[in-house]
């Protein structure tokens, strides 16, 4: 497996969010994470990165136990994340923003560098010298993921990439995330937008007031209707 | 004509120094969020060691060679105090870590003089800039006009650094958003650690650069941390271009103030800052900033007034306290009067700290100008004692009403920096106006009534002053108004959405909290007979912070313990040691990284886990809170 989610719980202080969270991830794959506002998605990918302070469970990346490795060195074995509020950083240019993604070359992960992310996002070549906080919501997010390929991960934890944009940005991303697959990365997708993920996913696990609570493949998904109308609002 | 273009140029060359200094600060800001106090020990550090470097080695080389050996030195010396105390507080208040590099300060403060000696040293000429140019008559010293140069040099070196090299660029990430610059995989310790030191070693450097033009003594550090204040504030915090134009408005400020208007030569800078503060609060290049983590607050454990047997406790402590004189001798009830005088200084600055939120690096003013106020009124109006003792705080009032009208218009590291410059005015106008401050001999012979002058009458006084005091603030954080300001301090908007008008909440709290403190500096100018500009100096102010940290930020009354063990330990210590500035400052460090929650509420924690152990009880409140989105 290239990532394993076993027994995760996290707290923000004397709230408990997540409840014994356990999913797992193969070669290759892409695996959809679908909940609603609030279910505890971004708890979940904040977590597996090192961000939130207060958990416990295990979580292991190509074999290695990461769990109680501090967020830099987790991204560093090739685990690169997303995040949901795209946190481009509004002073830096472009191309500066790809900077702080770069990260050496990675032997089981296809390498990206600024021109290959330019044939695979064609806007932001055309904006290379623009600070981040002048660019449309649209063009942040393909940065994001930009910069987070900068850093040649094997695994992406990809936060709600659709939230909040034009379908014709959707289509755009739909053909990115696609295309990051042929390269051979594998993908956690976190989505409320079933039809978006049912585009790019090979399999999917519900999550529900931070408890799993269905996982399979989209096909058997869709043969449950009762739980895809129950968690998932449509 | 020539003259001023002279004093000018001067003006330029101090202008040099103070932008290394400054633009290390604000780069060290930027990133770590730590407003480093310790910045002027690091430039006197510098400079001494320059000066030892450069007066064992001979000849150009010897010269320029240590002046940057110092200043290499010097960052691994930063290098090694972020690692050992810094990484442990960056999550620490702000508050906190103003205080830990303020202990820091004070340690530095001793070893100096301790390593070598307290007598001024004065340096080496730099080989090659030892003469002067002719300009129409007038002598300009050439290592002025290296100055002036090297400032736009350093400046330009600094630029290509931020924007050119992907060490600049991760900076400059961070300083935006420090976990999204971790979550790309970039180790946030050695990044904050380089740029610790890359700070250090400019301020060093400046130190450094300062020994052919002054005398290096063990009093620089003081001098130049309130000058950088200064200039990173009228400039914008983390801006470099900001801290360039503010350090030369500054030193030409200085140059030309002293010409134009010798009696308020000091305070002239920091009028300058004032405004620029009131009309953009972040500087002049600054951007405004996100809400800072507050110091308070932090976990949610809920103030109650005392239980009936708490109460009967406190009033057996202060019957006990006031059977001292039964047995105590002379020294020991004026020590006493001292400690209450203190406990009032102390529960005053609580209430604005802790209560309020405001953390003001310059309550000492207040305090001062209530022993000003009773000076002027025992000396020259010739009023009796009760008279003035229950006007002299008047004073105390006014200066916070004035100073606290624009202070509450900021919050956080902007509030502490204005309190600090507003208390450094009050301090330059005590020291200059000698006409009728008696500048730094201050002011003699203000001596109590016959019905207080003995030890243990002054003590009582004292003490039921300072009981009186403290039910008074107490009563006041039990009441509509106390809630409405513990508004204010937990979320400013919320309690504005809810009809609290914020800003006259705080700034009525300014103000009690100053009248109180003029109320203990009335009484400690009859304590002690006489006023100094001591009274309202920042080594005062920062005893009032140590005082209520060490009792507990969070907690009702351990500003109350906190004087009480503070002063006691203070007065022991200086009558033990010659290095009590070293055990002092050692003593503030400690507090900061092992005890951050104070006695009081270390006393608390452990009576909450003892209750926690047994029967269950409520304490499922007490936890702290991570700082959730």
């Amino acid at each position: 497996m290239k990532l394993t989610v076993q027994d995760l719980n996290s707290h923000y202080g004397p709230a408990h969010i997540l409840f014994d969270i356990g999913f797992e991830v193969g070669e290759g794959e892409v695996v959809a994470l679908l909940g609603r506002n609030g279910a505890g998605k971004s708890t979940t990918f904040r977590s597996i990165v090192g961000l939130v302070a207060q958990r416990t469970g295990r979580i292991t990346f190509e074999g290695k136990d990461v769990s109680a490795r501090p967020t830099h060195e987790i991204v560093r074995e090739g685990l690169g994340y997303v995040p949901e509020e795209r946190r481009i950083f509004t002073d830096l240019t472009v191309e500066e923003n790809l900077e702080v993604g770069r990260q050496p070359k990675r032997p089981n992960a296809p390498h990206w560098n600024c021109d290959k992310l330019f044939t695979l996002f064609p806007n932001l070549g055309e904006m290379k010298n623009r600070p981040g906080g002048r660019m449309s919501g649209g063009e942040q997010q393909m940065l994001t993921i930009a910069r987070t390929l900068m850093g040649n991960p094997s695994l992406v934890l990809l936060d709600e990439p659709s939230e909040g944009l034009s379908p014709k940005i959707v289509e755009q991303m739909v053909e990115a995330i696609l295309t990051m697959k042929k390269e051979g990365v594998s993908i956690v997708v976190s989505e409320q937008n079933l039809h978006f993920a049912r585009l790019i996913s090979d399999r999917a696990y519900i999550i529900e007031r931070g408890r799993i609570c269905f996982g399979g493949t989209m096909a058997e998904l869709d043969a449950r209707p009762d739980i895809r109308d129950a968690h998932l609002s449509l | 004509m020539a003259f001023y273009v002279v004093q000018f140029l001067t003006g330029l060359a101090s202008a040099a120094s103070l932008f290394l200094v400054a633009s290390g600060l604000s780069i060290i800001f930027g990133v770590t969020r730590i407003v480093n106090f310790a910045h002027g020990a690091f430039y006197m550090i510098g400079a001494y060691i320059a000066f030892t470097l450069t007066e064992r080695f001979s000849g150009a080389f010897g010269f320029w060679g240590g002046v940057l050996a110092a200043a290499l030195a010097v960052a691994l010396i930063g290098v090694l105090v972020e690692m050992v105390l810094l990484r442990r507080i960056y999550h620490a208040p702000e508050l906190f870590q103003l205080l830990g590099t303020f202990g820091l300060t004070l340690m530095v403060e001793d070893l100096v003089v301790l390593i070598w000696g307290p007598d001024d040293l004065v340096g080496r000429r730099a080989p090659g800039f030892k003469g002067a140019v002719d300009f129409f008559g007038q002598n300009i010293p050439s290592y002025d006009l290296f100055l002036i140069a090297l400032g736009p040099v350093v400046l330009g070196i600094l630029w290509l650094l931020f924007q050119r090299t992907r060490w600049g660029v991760l900076v400059r990430a961070a300083t935006q958003d420090r976990d999204m610059v971790a979550a790309l995989g970039v180790n946030q310790k050695w990044l904050f650690t380089s740029v610790f030191a890359v700070g250090v070693f400019l301020a060093a450097l400046g130190g450094a650069l300062q020994i052919p033009r002054d005398a290096v003594h063990h009093a620089m550090d003081l001098r130049i941390i309130v000058e950088v204040f200064v200039v990173v504030v009228i400039g914008g915090l983390g801006s470099i271009v900001g801290a360039f134009v503010a350090a030369v408005l500054v030193s030409e400020l200085n140059a030309f103030g002293i010409l134009i208007f010798p009696k308020i030569s000091i305070i002239l800078v920091f009028l300058v800052m004032a405004v620029v503060l009131i009309v953009r609060p972040w500087g002049l290049f600054g951007k405004p900033e996100a809400a800072a983590r507050k110091t308070p607050g932090l976990t949610v454990n809920p103030w109650r007034p005392l239980t009936s047997n708490e109460r009967l406790a406190s009033l057996a402590a202060f019957v006990v306290a006031a059977m001292l004189p039964l047995f105590a001798g002379n020294y020991a009830l004026t020590v006493g009067s001292e400690i209450a005088i203190f406990v009032i200084f102390a529960v005053s600055l609580h209430f604005l700290m802790s209560v309020g939120g405001l953390a003001s690096f310059g309550h000492a003013a207040y305090f001062g100008l209530g022993a000003y106020g009773v000076a002027f009124l025992a000396k020259m109006a010739g009023l009796p004692m009760i008279v003035c003792l229950l006007l002299g705080p008047l004073l105390g009032c006014m200066g916070a009403a004035i100073f606290g009208f624009f202070a509450v218009q900021l919050s956080g590291v902007y509030f502490a920096m204005l309190t600090l410059a507003f208390a450094q005015i009050v301090w330059s106008i005590a020291f200059q106006w000698v006409s009728v401050t008696g500048g730094d001999n201050g002011i003699l012979g203000v001596w109590p009534a016959s019905w207080a002058a003995s030890p243990s009458h002054f003590y009582w006084l004292a003490l039921g002053v300072a009981a009186l005091v403290t039910i008074a603030l107490r009563i006041a954080v039990f009441s509509p108004f106390g809630y409405a300001l513990r508004a204010t301090r937990d979320s400013l908007l919320r309690s504005e959405a809810v009809g609290i008008d914020a800003k006259r909440v705080q700034w009525t709290a300014f103000v009690i909290a100053g009248t109180t403190a003029g109320i203990g500096g009335a009484l400690f100018a009859y304590l002690k007979g006489s006023v100094f500009p001591d009274n309202l100096g920042i080594s005062l102010s920062v005893d009032a912070l140590v005082m209520v940290l060490l009792g507990g930020v969070e907690t009702v009354s351990g500003a109350v313990i906190g004087a009480i063990v503070y002063k006691a330990l203070n007065i022991w210590l200086v009558s033990q040691t010659d290095l009590s500035k070293l055990v002092l400052g050692g003593f503030i460090v400690l507090i900061v990284v092992v005890f951050p929650k104070g006695i009081v509420g270390m006393l608390e924690m452990l009576a909450q886990r003892r209750r926690k152990s047994s029967p269950p009880g409520s304490s499922l409140l007490a936890k702290p809170i991570e700082s959730a989105e």
